[in-house]
């Protein structure tokens, strides 16, 4: 199975994936500073900042680009909860 | 005297109202809320020679009290403006049916209610959508004569609550901050009994898991010429309003500061329960590897006797804590699950936690504390340690090193490291 790669900066664990993986599986489990509300992506408790990499994440969904702009969150920045790592690599930290 | 009546508002000042409902019977809010004096929930109206606005409703049962006080100053078509200063059900209950009997008003919101609006209005489907504006600190509104400006207050009690401002008139409609569940139908704190209990207690349940929030709310709102403050719960503050903003202030501000803080420290608490020392030996060599780490001031406590409701501030004001149990029948000991149950009341998101305990059999314990520290939003970044039986010579080293890179990451010099998603539990 292809493989990818997430660096969680606030804690500095690199943690290599499947591709497919949502943020949420691995951060959790490596105690990553991210937070979780509803994980439906509808509470934006788990915005995440995407500090490079941002590319190797799928494109939002619909639901997911109107929570971030009902939030004003700014740029770069995804909901681990719906975030899907393609490949490659991608470093992220807690909003 | 009772200065509420039934159908009739109460005004506060020239064109401005109370027209909220009285709950004398409720026992318990939310169910975890004990309320020995009942509720209200507090609407108001405000009249601009341009308009008038709506703030906040009620819990739907009341609504109709609501209606009959609203239509006692003003007339639905005369209604330009709805704000929403938080969208909990006990505030927006009667709002469908006030948008359907005030078509021309426009909603102003927190743009982080926007979604819970959508969601609360989708049951009555055959509804259109109202006008909605997202408004936040700076903005305003002008009612003739009368301005409204808001203030940004998150998470005071849900990220999507703000305060409004009354600018000519020095009144602050703060929602759910400054509020309390005491009913009395003579309204106001200089005329009600004694509900000093009941703001805080409303406090310490509501707000003080938001402390962080509150302090920043307090920035935004102590600069203000405060003549009045309308809650949506409880009296309103005409008398002194400043007391209140004063307690608040009080309350969020730890009693006596640690020198650690001022030192730069982070502070690891570390509990546990032990049936023949075993899961103390762990603690200890925990508390040891972790004191390895300069910057890092360690406690211990042992949880024995069971009364764990005195550590709430001290789990409060830590930045780590560690969890250390038997397994007893399956399962961690019974003070361990009180102690963690008891901290919905303060804010444990993002701290660092860790769990371990010695174990007979099974010992399945370690891994049921770690999944409630995930469910309180603590970061567990070091896989706990299960013993079996007396800790030996080379497990004890292993608890120090656990102690050891809690506190590395406490003092944010985590050894970066890389895993495989496969290999983590
Ligand atoms: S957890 Fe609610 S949006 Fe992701
Ligand atoms: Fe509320
Ligand atoms: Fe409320």
């Amino acid at each position: 199975m292809p493989k990818a790669k997430v660096i969680f900066e606030d804690i500095g664990v690199a943690v290599t994936v499947p591709a497919g993986t949502r943020l949420i599986e691995v951060s959790e489990k490596v105690g990553a500073g991210i937070t979780y509300g509803c994980r439906e992506g509808e509470c934006c408790t788990c915005l995440t900042k995407v500090i490079s990499g941002g590319d190797n994440l799928a494109a939002p969904s619909v639901l997911e680009d109107q929570v971030l702009k009902d939030n004003m969150a700014p740029r770069n920045h995804r909901l681990a909860c719906q975030a899907q790592i393609l490949g490659g690599e991608v470093v992220v930290r807690p909003a | 005297m009772s200065i509420v009546h039934p159908d009739q508002a109460v005004e506060l000042a020239p064109g401005v109202h109370w027209i909220g409902a009285l709950d004398p019977h409720l026992r318990r809010f939310d169910i975890i809320l004990s309320t020995a004096n009942g509720t209200s929930y507090n609407a108001y109206l405000v009249r601009g020679e341009q308009g008038v606005a709506v703030i906040d409703t009620v819990k739907e049962a009341f609504a109709d009290d609501f209606f009959r006080r609203l239509e006692s100053v003003a007339r639905y078509d005369e209604i330009t403006t709805i704000v929403l200063n938080h969208l909990e059900p006990d505030h927006s209950g009667a709002l469908p049916e006030l948008l359907r009997r005030a078509p021309n008003a426009r909603v102003y919101l927190s743009s982080r209610a926007q979604m819970m609006l959508k969601a609360l209005l989708k049951p009555s489907s055959n509804q259109a959508p109202p006008d909605y504006t997202p408004v936040t600190t700076g903005d305003t509104i002008d009612l003739g004569g009368r301005t409204l400006a808001f203030f940004h207050t998150p998470y005071l009690h849900w990220p999507d609550t703000q305060c409004t401002w009354l600018v000519e008139e020095g009144m602050l409609f703060s929602g759910d901050v400054f509020g309390c569940h005491y009913c009395d139908p003579r309204l106001f704190n200089d005329r009600v009994g004694d509900f000093r209990f009941s703001f805080e207690y409303y406090y310490a349940h509501i707000m003080r898991p938001f402390r962080a929030h509150v302090l920043d709310a307090l920035e935004l709102l102590e600069p203000l010429d405060i003549r009045l403050i309308a809650p949506a719960h409880g009296p309103i503050l005409r008398h002194h309003p400043r007391d209140y903003l004063a307690r608040y202030r009080e309350m969020a501000t730890p009693r006596l500061a640690l020198d650690t803080e001022a030192a730069g420290e982070k502070t690891l608490a570390v509990f546990y329960l032990s049936a023949y020392g075993n899961t103390r030996s762990m603690a200890e060599a925990i508390a040891i590897g972790a004191e390895r780490i300069a910057g890092v001031r360690v406690s211990l406590f042992d949880l024995e006797g069971g009364d764990t409701a005195h550590f709430t501030d001290l789990i409060e004001a830590a930045d780590g804590l560690a969890f250390g149990s038997p397994t007893l029948n399956g399962d961690a000991a019974p003070p361990i699950w009180a102690l963690l149950s008891s901290l919905t009341t303060v804010n444990v998101k993002g701290k660092f936690g860790a769990a371990f305990g010695s174990y007979g059999w099974s010992g399945e314990a370690v891994r049921l504390i770690e999944d409630r520290l995930r469910g309180l939003k603590l970061r567990v970044p070091v896989e706990g340690l299960r013993l079996k039986l007396a800790p030996d010579a080379s497990e004890l080293d292993a608890c120090r090193t656990l102690g050891e890179t809690l506190a590395r990451h406490l003092v944010g010099e985590a050894m970066p490291r890389e895993v495989d998603l496969a290999s983590l539990s």
